[in-house]
């Protein structure tokens, strides 16, 4: 291991220019996940103040604390701010922009410019967004079903439906931005099979993202033209199908869940074979599974649909898929348990949140079998079941998996290592308040508490009330990293070159990166997570 | 409705054990392969723990025998699953030939009900045990959805379409009612009670209250106020079609398409009369779009339903066991107009 006398090496990507200039018109991916990284946590923050007050509204049956008009605005704005400008951004922009060239071997991105200007895209559509909370707010739910978001809300729509569609566009470049330099950017040696799997999970992301955002960006045109001009689209008043705004919009926003859970599964591929020192377990069929749910999640929309009036033999084909898509979801939990199997694994910081991700991520995915079951799904679906499911899965599964990355690599980006006690800590404190949160709402679930509703009977009490203390110990969870972590920037130890003693590309340059990522063109004759490290210098 | 904390709900319904039992099962499920996960995670954890600073894993990258059970087997436990899921579901989805309808109208932020008899309840809905109940449900506005957890059913409820939940309650007692689908402002106050009596009490409740007469003799009278019965006469020398005997039979529309006379056909019929019209006819009929409500629709739906012979429906007497399909009745002849 590197000891605590290393220093930091004298120049690197972050004082290379250390004016506002030099970081706002930055071409740097580093650097640009940076602003990433400023810009998503604030919209975690807004995101999760908004779940403290529908948390606090639900403590008690009757609906006491917020107006109804306040709460439906509350809780789609806390959908909207979580999918579209934290979950679907959160890993791809920050930890994808930043460790795919290093991981590859690249000295940046394909094109450095078209990523500073998704930054740009996403941080303009954000401001639309923020528009809406300030000018009316918005009560469509973050899934803007028609006919009522077209002719019945009375909120500001139009400003919202903008904002996510010119966000959109940051999340295609980014993605046609990652394809591109996966193909042709690529060190001399790093074949496709010696890729790291955080990099496939990107390739089977960006895929998604380029091929499913377009259908979004349309819909939400059509829902602005509809409520604008009055067209007959999805109001059956004059002539629309209400239904199919679902089918449009699920089209993509299933395929969203993908580009949320992908990424931090590759997350978790490198960190289990970092912590376990150890080749991840049947590498292929990791990285095909990648494909595998990127592809068979483009056929699964009508799950959502089960009860609204889509024909009994479409819900067929949607059901079997939707059940087919589980089973690569769970061959990668079976690799990376095996890759622990006669491992040495490390009891740091990461592998606490691959613990916690497993964990949670098991419970997300299993209870997916429930939905899937379309005999079981008309009784569950839009109660809280779907609420706890998804908050598994989405806030279980990919926020563990971004928090456990952030630890993981915090030492590569900020050539500065945090408190790792406080680090285990926090991976417990929110594994505890997560479960407290969430798993109440299953049971409440199945009695029947569905979902959006700001009053709600009696007797649902005790476990929404159970759920709002759990979060309250999740909230102390996150707020946790965001100080040891600030804190370690200034007062943290000089965390060296290597400090996990892990192999692949990004540990080989210096902490942080230089500019350029490596001195020289880095040449590979290694298979992936091939330990030890035949690279010379490397410390193990 | 129940006080106190349940951690399970009630099961009111045919259909409910036998969703209970799926759900028990995946709940086995989901435990067992949890704390599988969980305790190979911890185990593992804990027996290679990394003890030497330097230490390394062993070499090891994967079995292909491994991978082929830990896909296949899963794969099969899904399949089983999604077998076992669908027989429900196809029970649910369809309704059996024989049912007790009720008509369902939802708006932002009310329930509707109109019973055959006439009877109109709001946020309130009385149904008999042991009767196959078929909701036909619409909505004036937006998506609602007709929920009620202790029968374990649930369907959305769409403006411009008819859809159905059915059910056979199966315990006498009052059970929620809730939207499920967001619908606005008030969406958690769109709520009600679902109470479900012994058929005598059911009987009881249906004959007490004010009578207006049955749903049919309601439309039948909008059929005269709207002055339908100039053109929809009996004897064939009207503009339009014959409505005796029409509905469920597929007729042939002047485009050369069949379509199956249903709720929606008529309603779609209604309002805008010149898109499916009858061969053989001329798109004479104007439309009601704005001159009729959604529940003035429904009732002359169950006029239409109920023109089972050519007897005027004053003569019907009220059917509170759903259309009895009246097999002697001779068909009329199909209008000739050349």
């Amino acid at each position: 291991m590197s000891s605590s006398t290393v220093a930091m090496p004298p120049t690197h990507y972050l004082n290379n220019g250390l004016t506002l200039k030099s970081w706002l018109f930055t071409k740097d991916h580093k650097r640009i996940a940076l602003l990433y990284l400023v810009a998503v946590t604030f919209f975690f923050m807004v995101g999760a103040a908004f779940a403290v007050a529908i948390r606090l509204e639900l403590a008690t049956p009757a609906g006491d604390l917020l107006s109804d008009e306040n709460y439906n605005r509350v809780f789609t704005m806390h959908g909207v701010m979580m999918v579209f400008f934290f979950l679907i951004p959160a890993v791809p922009a920050i930890l994808g922009n930043f460790l795919i060239p290093l991981q590859i071997g690249a000295k940046d991105l394909a094109f450095p410019k078209l990523n500073l200007l998704s930054f740009y895209i996403y941080f303009v559509g954000s401001l639309f967004t923020m528009y809406s909370i300030v000018s009316g707010g918005l009560d469509t739910g973050w899934t803007f079903y028609t006919p009522f978001s077209t002719v019945a809300s009375t909120s500001a729509v139009v400003p919202a439906a903008l904002g996510i569609f010119i966000n959109g566009f940051s999340g295609i470049l980014t993605g046609l931005n990652f394809i591109v330099t996966i193909h042709k950017m690529r060190a001399p040696g790093m074949t496709w099979f010696r890729l790291p799997l955080f990099v496939w999970a990107h390739y089977a992301t960006s895929l998604i993202q380029v091929l499913g955002t377009p259908v979004l960006a349309i819909t939400i045109v059509l829902v602005a033209a509809e409520r604008i001009f009055g067209f007959g689209l999805f109001n059956p008043a004059v002539g629309g199908d209400p239904v199919l705004f679902q089918h449009l919009f699920w089209f993509y926003s299933h395929p969203a869940v993908y580009i949320m859970i992908l990424p931090a599964m590759g997350i978790i591929s490198e960190l289990v074979a970092a912590s376990a020192r150890k080749q991840v377990f049947g590498y292929t069929f990791v990285a095909f599974a990648s494909i595998g749910i990127a592809v068979i999640g483009f056929l699964v929309w009508g799950h959502h649909m089960f009860v609204s009036g889509e024909s009994v033999y479409a819900a067929l084909v949607f059901s079997v898929l939707s059940f087919i898509v589980a089973v690569p979801s769970a061959v990668k939990v079976f690799n990376w348990i095996a890759t622990m199997y006669r491992g040495s694994v490390s009891w740091e910081t990461p592998m606490f949140y691959v613990a916690g991700f497993i964990g949670l991520f098991a419970i997300g995915g299993l209870t997916g079998l429930f939905l899937a079951s379309m005999g079981l799904d008309v009784h569950l679906t839009d109660t809280y079941f779907i609420v706890a499911h998804f908050h598994y899965v989405m806030v279980g599964g990919t926020i563990m998996g971004y928090l456990g990355g952030i630890h993981f690599w915090w030492p590569k980006i900020t050539g500065r290592m945090y408190n790792d006690l406080l680090g285990r800590v926090s991976a417990v404190v929110i594994f505890v308040g997560f479960n407290l949160t969430f798993f109440p709402q299953f049971v409440v679930g199945y009695l029947g508490m569905p979902r959006r509703y700001h009053a709600y009977p009696e007797e649902f009490q005790v476990l929404n009330v159970l759920s709002s203390a759990g979060a309250s110990v999740l909230a102390v969870g996150y707020l946790m990293p965001l100080f040891y972590l600030a804190y370690s920037l200034k007062y943290g130890a000089i965390a060296g070159d290597n400090p996990h003693g892990a192999v692949g590309l990004e540990w080989n340059t210096t902490s942080p990166p230089p500019t350029e990522n490596f001195k020289t063109t880095p040449v590979v004759t290694w298979e992936a997570y091939e330990y030890p490290t035949p690279v010379e210098g490397h410390v193990v | 409705m129940r006080s106190g904390t349940p951690l399970f709900p009630e099961a009111a319904s045919t259909i409910a054990p036998r969703v209970d039992a799926l759900y028990l099962f995946l709940v086995g499920l989901t435990a067992f392969m949890t704390i599988l996960i969980a305790a190979l995670v911890v185990i593992f954890m804990i027996k290679y723990k990394r003890r030497d600073p330097n230490s390394i894993g062993a070499r090891i990258h994967g079995g292909m025998a491994l991978e082929i059970i830990w896909s296949i087997i899963p794969l099969i436990i899904v399949l089983g699953i999604f077998v076992w899921s669908t027989g429900i579901f196809f029970d649910i989805a369809r309704p059996p030939a024989e049912t007790m309808n009720i008509y369902a109208t939802g708006k932002q932020w009310m329930w509707k009900f109109q019973h055959l008899d006439g009877q109109r309840e709001i946020n309130e809905l009385h149904v008999p045990v042991g009767r196959k109940v078929k909701m036909i449900m619409t909505s004036e506005d937006v998506i609602h959805d007709l929920y009620v957890p202790a029968f374990r059913v649930k369907a959305d409820v769409i403006p411009g379409r008819y859809s159905h939940i059915w059910f056979e309650a199966t315990k006498a007692g009052e059970y929620h009612l809730f939207c499920a689908e967001y619908c606005g402002t008030q969406h958690s106050g769109m709520i009600g009670k679902v109470v479900v009596m012994e058929p005598d009490d059911f009987q009881a409740w249906l004959s007490g209250g004010v009578q207006e007469g049955s749903l049919a003799s309601a439309g039948s009278k909008l059929f005269q106020d709207l002055a339908c019965n100039t053109c929809h006469r009996p004897d064939a020398q009207g503009r339009g079609p014959v409505l005796q005997n029409l509905f469920g039979k597929t007729v042939t529309l002047a485009s050369g398409e069949n379509v199956v006379v249903d709720e929606a056909y008529i309603r779609e019929s209604i309002l805008t009369p010149s898109q499916k019209v009858t061969a053989g006819f001329q798109p004479t009929m104007p439309t009601f779009q704005g001159l009729v409500s959604e529940e003035g629709i429904l009732q002359l739906i169950e006029y239409v339903k109920s023109l089972k012979t050519d007897m005027p429906v004053s003569a019907v007497r009220p059917n509170t066991g759903g259309p009895a399909p009246n097999e002697n009745t001779p068909a009329q002849a199909p209008p000739t107009r050349n």
